[in-house]
């Protein structure tokens, strides 16, 4: 029984096959247009970190050197130090957001000279600690590093062994936590959540849920324009004051995010290189696009386009 | 006196308890007069010199890249062929490929392969399965990266079984060979893969090579050790029989050993396709295509919903291939005379196939699936409103939960460990080995031990280790009650084996989420993932030996009087012992296989250090260390409990 089924159904499906072959439908290659736009551009490989922000940047880069040089883009999803490991190998052209990291820097542009700055993106980057806005309501002098010893029972937590908690998140990020609960004599532990996730997840929910938490966080990110978490002042920064990673009892220094490229795509110096060199914006117009791909769930193409034909003034610089 | 004491130590269980139950008696009392002595820590910055040697080994290799002839012609040529092998597979299937805007073999062909090849090997049950899944990853909106998963896939179990084959035969019949590439296949499997995964793109380059390459370290162990399993285990008599006829060497191999063999060559088919589909989420980190990147890239915005969407579809994948090949490894003897009777259905099949593959070659319907199906928005905005729901009603609950079990167990287990002085828990560990594993067991573990203090990660470990054996623990429990339930019930075991499934497939990422949301950033949250991940195995394997036990003996007990309670408690586990000490080794494995994980939810410790290793640069070293540390707590609880059930069996 089974063998005649069997037998009838691949009939029918071959029947079937036959009668849609006839009547057809689109052929496959007839209506694409796909030919390479030409231009002198040619490869172009964006290295993409794992953070909303840059995705951003490398979104609105990607969308304009594919449509006005005609570029064939490729977005490479990796992290900081396999990216810049890329330079080396011809597999990564750009970094289009990079915080700080000196060491990154010395290893890849001193030692092994296979990258150069490319200067700012024109945004401006701030590390520290943060609170959830209704703690900061309820508590306004939380706000201060001084009184955070006062309220370390209300951020004790099964992890931080009876004393308040200090969350930290990925351990990518430059952190000097410990030794700033050490030198500013804080009765806290920091606890490593382990990535980004965690830490978004967590003031996410603090927030929604009306618990104490505190630590560290970063802006530009797009969970501040969604919960806008509230900065504890630090003792103010002075330059130098980080000289010593043991002694650190400052905050942390604003950041210029600035842009990396491969040494071998800055001298061959292309279209696609003077569009990275000349590609600037502000942290709102990178907080907007964020926000569309994050919260909007829009595709980073898409955002990226909205933005653009909004933006045309902008883009003409980056283009002249 | 020394028959006196080797009369001790090989006297029954009782003497075994006694004596291991007084060496933890003397630990605690020694803990409360040392704790806090020489435990051997180092803060989440600090490197040892083996840290900064491994760091500064990295640094020259990577700066002599484009010099070393190492690279350039070794390295190099292995990474031009499998490139080459893998942008082949997936411009078949995945890709654009030959001038053309998609690949060779639209969705129809693709569907129609599969379901004649499940027919063929499987049968019509497994056949319908397999459509059923493919097109339902098509309507989830998924198609382009399920293909590219699949493309991934594929290239690495190939390449895996092109060398994994030869070198499990070898390794059945050469004992010293065995000896050799055990140890070698321990290290592939319990490796972190964050460890090596940024040096692979060093030698491999950023792209399919370095993807493919992770996947098969992970992926080829059960392959190499099924197939030399398989080949030891054929009697002894077949092969004097086949011998004795005057075949040679080569002939008992190709007409007594493999055919005798097939089956279980098979089951290591299966295990490394399924290890090789875990490691989709961790290949996207280096940019592999697939899958992998949307659950990846979903977790960075806490999109919930939409990386559950791509992780059912990793688990749906999953099981369609398990069922194929699982039905290749055990039905051999009925796909026989399934496929003799199907012949011409299955001639007739092919001439479909063929006819579905023309079509998908040639038309766009047929060769990109239509995507406004919907249903994976329906799907991801489920999952969002209910876990949405979850976090808001039940975080309480659950965080109280957390609270009481870090107090009642983790906590008082992790001061034990990480306060007692290093030396006087590498005493414990060796003197407990002695007498549950004997002489061979001590030893193994004082190397352990040894090389554990070198790695300059002693504190670490034993937190790592604390959080271990409570995630055990957990794991034994469940294992014991839903195990017996299914080894009991027929249609318990229907009902539950397809979540094991899941448990076992679905990537970590996708749960993380809502496991943070329930108990915050924490050592219990790592535990809890690390449960959902070993569990199933547990469960699996205690339900298999319940099963086993003799139905006979079984009717007997329940004849004479037994209540349900004593028959499972008197008759079912005692007779599984087998089974129950080998769910814990396995338990065990799988828990530290989730180390790493835990270290991004908050477990800290070696996991932490690990991820660290991979995004810092000046950490590498480190989290090489770490790697090497979660090795040795691998081996070392692998051997004691191997040489324990030994001993107990």
């Amino acid at each position: 029984v089974a063998r005649s089924k069997w037998l009838g159904g691949a009939a029918i499906a071959v029947a079937a096959a036959l009668v849609l072959s006839a009547c057809g439908g689109a052929k496959v290659g007839e209506s694409s247009s796909s030919g390479s736009s030409g231009g002198a551009c040619g490869d172009f490989n964006i290295a993409v970190n794992p953070w909303v922000g840059y995705e951003a940047n490398a979104a609105v880069v990607a969308y304009v050197a594919e449509k006005d040089l005609g570029c064939h883009v490729t977005e490479k999803d990796l992290k900081e130090e396999v990216s810049w490991q890329g330079f080396g190998t011809g597999e990564v052209d750009v970094v289009l957001e990079n915080w700080g990291h000196d060491d990154l820097k010395q290893k890849y542009m001193q030692d092994q000279k296979t990258a150069v700055e490319v200067g700012s993106t024109g945004v401006k980057g701030q590390i520290g600690w943060y609170v959830p806005p209704w703690l900061a309501q309820q508590y306004p002098d939380i706000t201060d590093w001084h009184n955070l010893n006062k309220y370390a029972d209300l951020f004790k937590t099964s992890e931080s062994g009876g004393k308040g908690q200090l969350l930290d998140g990925d351990p990518s990020f430059v952190t000097n936590d410990e030794a700033l609960v050490k030198n500013l004599n804080l009765n806290y532990k920091v606890v490593y959540g382990g990535s980004e996730t965690a830490l978004i997840q967590a003031f996410k929910q603090a927030e929604q849920q009306k618990t104490p938490l505190i630590g560290y966080f970063y802006s530009p990110q797009w969970l501040l324009s969604e919960v806008p978490l509230v900065k504890v002042k630090l003792p103010p920064y002075t330059p130098g004051c980080d000289a010593n990673p043991e002694k650190i009892a400052c905050d942390y220094p604003d950041y210029d995010l600035d842009k990396i490229a491969s040494k071998k795509f800055a001298d061959a110096g292309g279209p696609a290189y003077k569009l990275v060199q000349r590609f600037q914006w502000t942290n709102a117009d990178q907080n907007l696009v964020a926000k569309w791909i994050a919260e909007d769930k829009m595709s980073p193409d898409a955002a990226a386009k909205k933005w653009v034909d909004a933006n045309q003034d902008k883009v003409k610089a980056w283009l002249s | 006196m020394a028959t006196v004491s080797v009369s001790r130590f090989s006297m029954p269980k009782p003497g075994r308890g006694v004596l291991a139950g007084a060496i933890v008696v003397a630990w605690l009392v020694l803990w409360l007069l040392l704790r806090g002595l020489q435990t051997l820590s180092l803060g989440a910055a600090d490197l040892t010199a083996l840290h900064r040697g491994l760091n500064d080994l990295n640094d020259a290799i990577g700066a002599s890249r484009n010099s070393n002839p190492v690279f350039l012609y070794f390295f190099n040529e292995i990474r031009l062929a499998v490139d080459e092998f893998a942008t082949f597979v997936s411009s078949l299937i995945a890709e654009p490929a030959f001038g053309r805007p998609v690949p060779l073999l639209g969705w129809l062909g693709v569907v129609a392969v599969l379901t004649w090849i499940a027919a063929a090997v499987a049968g019509v049950r497994v056949a319908l399965l397999a459509a059923a899944g493919f097109v339902f990853l098509g309507l989830q909106g998924l198609w382009q990266e399920s293909m590219d998963t699949l493309a991934l896939t594929v290239t690495a179990v190939l390449i895996a079984l092109l060398f994994g084959i030869p070198l499990g035969i070898w390794a059945g019949l050469s004992d010293r060979f065995n000896r050799l590439i055990t140890p070698v296949l321990d290290f592939m499997q319990t490796m972190p893969t964050f460890v090596y995964l940024a040096p692979l793109t060093l030698f491999f380059l950023i792209g399919p090579a370095s993807a493919a390459i992770a996947t098969l370290i992970y992926a080829a162990p059960p392959a190499i050790r099924l197939t030399a399993h398989g080949i030891r285990s054929v009697p002894p008599d077949t092969v004097e029989a086949g011998e004795s006829l005057g075949s040679t060497r080569t002939q008992t191999l190709t007409k007594v050993l493999l055919p005798t063999a097939k089956r279980t060559i098979a089951l290591g088919i299966n295990q490394t396709v399924m290890a090789a589909l875990s490691m989709v989420t961790i290949a996207a980190l280096i940019d592999a295509p697939g899958l992998g990147k949307t659950v990846v890239k979903a977790l960075q915005t806490l999109d919930v919903g939409t990386a559950f969407n791509a992780g059912l579809a990793i688990v749906v994948m999953a099981i369609v291939l398990d069922r194929i090949t699982t039905a290749a490894s055990t039905g051999s003897r009925r796909q026989g005379r399934l496929s003799r009777l199907c012949r011409p259905a299955l001639a007739a099949g092919a001439v479909a196939v063929v006819a579905c593959g023309y079509l998908s070659f040639t038309y766009v319907w047929a060769a990109e699936f239509p995507d406004d199906a919907g249903i994976g928005d329906t799907i991801a905005k489920a999952v969002a409103d209910a876990t949405d729901w979850v976090q808001a009603n039940l975080a309480s609950v659950t965080g109280a939960i957390k609270d009481a079990v870090t107090l009642v167990l983790i906590d008082p287990l992790q001061a034990l460990l990480v306060q007692s002085p290093w030396w006087l828990m590498a005493a414990v560990i060796v003197a407990l080995s002695l007498v549950l594993g004997g002489i061979r067991s001590a030893l193994v573990s004082a190397a352990c031990l040894g090389l554990l203090v070198a790695t300059g990660l002693w504190q670490d470990s034993m937190t790592t280790l604390a959080s271990t054996l409570v995630a055990t623990v957990i794991v034994m429990l469940l294992g014991i009650g839903i195990g017996v339930w299914m080894g009991r019930s027929a249609r318990a075991d229907r009902i539950i084996r397809p979540l094991l499934d899941a448990g076992q497939t679905m990537p970590a990422f996708v749960y993380l989420v809502p496991f943070l949301a329930l108990f915050a950033a924490t050592r219990f949250t790592a535990i809890a993932a690390a449960i959902v991940y070993a569990a199933p195995a547990a469960i699996k394997i205690v339900a298999d030996g319940v099963r086993g036990v003799s139905p006979t003996t079984v009717e007997a007990a329940v004849s004479a009087g037994s209540s349900t309670w004593q028959t499972i408690t008197k008759v079912q586990l005692p007779m599984a012992r087998r089974a129950l000490t080998l769910a814990t080794n396995q338990g065990l494995i799988y828990v530290l296989s989730m180390v790493v994980v835990g270290g991004l939810v908050g477990a800290g410790a070696l996991g932490y250090d690990v991820v660290a290793g991979f995004s810092q640069g000046s950490l590498y070293g480190k989290g090489l260390g770490a790697g090497l540390a979660i090795v040795l707590l691998g081996v070392l609880l692998d051997r004691i409990t191997q040489a324990a059930a030994k001993r107990s069996a």
